[in-house]
């Protein structure tokens, strides 16, 4: 199912989702729940909309699903209008949603064949394509049991199985891997990698910046309706200012270890782009001889040589030197703020 | 991987009538696995009706031995009608409410009313199954009591399948405007009114002498589907023909209410699906 051929309708250059413009306004509501949002995903991208509770990603998703119609702007899969043909578009997606929606009064094989054959996919066809996907996802041996004594985790394996059974072009996965243990987090990762690199584009909604991190070739960070930032995560880390940092561990003997601290702090403090410099308490692993500086620092990559020479010159000895990125989770937190929603 | 679907694409209106009937096999299939359970909940309280009213009331006095013959249409009308709307309105409350297991069909390549159209066909089903079964469980309870005329059974037939279809599209109404947590309160207001008001236990000519109760029973749809059975089910009695609403009357009403219904139905379920 990976090569994306041509039907003839459109080119492989559109994007698999376009969105423009994007206003949604529920009824008796204040604000717009998704405000201006424009984004383009392209074929074959996993796409993370990151954003506290409450930003409008799941309004976003409800959009580019059908379920929920715009107020103003515009949005597409597929090059096909959402808002106006969405039955076409119903053919192109599938919905992993947050919470289990698997039919309860199905055994579970049957909730993919039934699956598939509401798309119309051959009896033949879905029976093999059932058996398949079910392997594949490690619940090939309890295939006929109902999904009330599944876990967590196997209704959330089960449900991206259900997904594939009609070959989507576009899976929307609304927070995956919330509640799941590490295993199947784990799985559950290496699986949506899988599917990404048979030609599936994914967009993804989360709060786990790790998995936002570890999976999106872009992110949006989304707040109050509209989208903040929209890049690569290692992009989205340069936003914080000073927010790499370089970390240095040095040694000197004891007797004078005082006065060479003092050397090496005032050097440090005087490099070009250096914000702050912080001497570590000594830690549990450090040697009694160890002295540890934290600077802070616009492009702290830059400075590995001249903070090498810094210690040197006032005499002692480097152990260490490294770069530390900011977290994916402080651009978050920098953007949306610590204010519980 | 649009490769996949170039094949299926093909013609939307075919692809929208498959979609449409995998999703009323599915209903088949889950009904079918609870068949007896099924039977069970729509049959209970209409055998002890027929026990009670048509056996043990006659047989102590208090009711005349034609009554049998007068109440048999009037319990497959409401048997056929609470188990069409049972059919439809409590899985459709809890399923709009939290379950969500109706998303599936929702994203599958069809409108969104036929999913809504699905559940009226589907319950339906149920309620012409409860109505038919009566007439064999009759026979056995109530004997020499059992009294059908034959001579019009296919208006028999097409009352039990419309009267199901009353039954039903209220299932659709009601499911998509009650709201999970109101569920029992609006079972009560909705149903005892319906059950005692739709003429089951009287005929609707004997009501002359309370003329505004008669008058209130016409409001009520399953008045004229109680009377529609009636005039298909009672035997003459001494060469007459036992007075009923006439049929010009009864089918227009139970038309309208069926489309009327399944128009209002329709709406607010697409109001709760697609926002």
């Amino acid at each position: 199912m990976a090569t994306q051929l041509s039907n003839g309708r459109h080119s492989n250059n559109t994007p698999a989702i376009s969105v423009t413009h994007l206003i949604k306004r529920y009824p008796k509501s204040k604000a717009n729940a998704v405000d201006d949002v424009s984004f383009d995903v392209a074929r074959g991208e996993i796409f993370g909309l990151l954003g506290p509770n409450g930003a409008g990603k799941t309004t976003t998703i409800g959009v580019l699903t059908t379920a929920i119609l715009p107020t103003g702007g515009a949005a597409s899969v597929m090059a096909v209008d959402v808002a106006r043909d969405p039955i076409e578009v119903k053919q192109r997606i599938a919905v992993v949603p947050q919470q289990s929606n698997l039919d309860r009064s199905l055994k579970v094989r049957e909730i993919l064949t039934f699956h598939a054959a509401y798309h119309g996919v051959g009896r033949k066809e879905r029976e093999t394509l059932a058996d398949k996907l079910l392997n594949e996802l490690g619940l090939g041996d309890r295939k006929n049991e109902k999904v009330t004594r599944y876990s967590g985790g196997m209704a959330q394996r089960l449900m991206i199985a259900r997904a594939l059974m009609h070959e989507p072009d576009v899976l929307f996965l609304d927070e995956p891997t919330n509640n799941l243990d590490p295993q199947s987090r784990l799985f559950l990762w290496e699986r949506i990698r899988a599917l990404n690199a048979a030609g599936l584009t994914i967009l993804l909604t989360t709060h786990d910046m790790e998995e936002a991190d570890k999976l999106c070739d872009r992110i949006a960070i989304m707040d109050h309706g509209k989208i903040l930032v929209n890049d690569t995560s290692s992009e989205l880390k340069k936003m914080i200012p000073g927010g790499t940092s370089l970390q240095v561990r040095a040694s000197a003997p004891l007797e004078k270890q005082a006065a060479i601290r003092e050397r090496i702090l005032s050097a440090l403090n005087s490099l070009g782009g250096v914000k702050k410099v912080e001497v570590l308490d000594d830690t549990e692993e450090s040697e009694p001889n160890s002295l540890n500086f934290h600077i802070y620092a616009d492009g702290a990559n830059t400075l590995i040589g001249p903070a090498a020479g810094a210690v040197l010159t006032a005499g002692a000895e480097v152990r260490d030197l490294s770069v530390k990125q900011p977290t994916l989770e402080e651009v978050f937190i920098f953007l949306t703020g610590r204010h519980l929603r | 991987m649009e490769g996949a679907h170039v094949k299926r694409r093909g013609n939307r209106t075919l692809l929208a009538l498959n979609a449409f009937v995998a999703i009323l096999q599915r209903d088949i299939t889950v009904t079918g696995r609870e068949f007896i359970p099924f039977l069970l909940q729509a049959l209970m309280q209409p055998l002890f009706f027929l026990f009670i009213f048509g056996k043990v009331l006659p047989r102590i006095g208090l009711a005349s031995h034609d009554f049998a013959a007068l109440m048999l249409p009037g319990i497959v009308a409401l048997t056929g009608m609470i188990a069409a709307m049972q059919g439809v309105t409590l899985p459709l409350v809890l399923d709009l409410g939290f379950a969500r297991e109706i998303d599936d069909r929702l994203l599958s390549p069809l409108p969104v009313w036929w999913v809504a159209l699905e559940k009226v066909i589907f319950g339906a089903m149920r309620g012409a199954v409860a109505s038919s079964v009566i007439f064999p469980l009759g026979r056995l309870i109530l004997g020499n009591g059992f009294a059908v005329r034959t001579d019009r059974v296919f208006i028999l037939i097409g009352m039990i399948v419309l009267t199901a279809f009353v039954g039903s599209t209220i299932g659709l109404l009601m499911g998509t405007v009650i709201k999970p947590e109101q569920i029992s309160l609006m079972f009560t207001l909705i149903f005892t009114p319906l059950l005692f008001t739709g003429c089951t236990y009287y005929p609707w000519g004997a009501l002359g002498r309370i003329a505004w109760f008669q008058v209130l029973t016409l409001f009520n749809p399953l008045t004229y589907a109680a009377e529609g059975l009636r005039y298909a089910m009672v035997p003459p009695m001494n060469g007459h023909d036992f007075p009923t609403l006439a049929l010009h009357w009864i089918l227009p009403a139970l038309l309208v209410s069926v489309l009327l219904t399944f128009l209002a139905g329709a709406r607010t379920f697409y109001r709760r699906v697609v926002t």
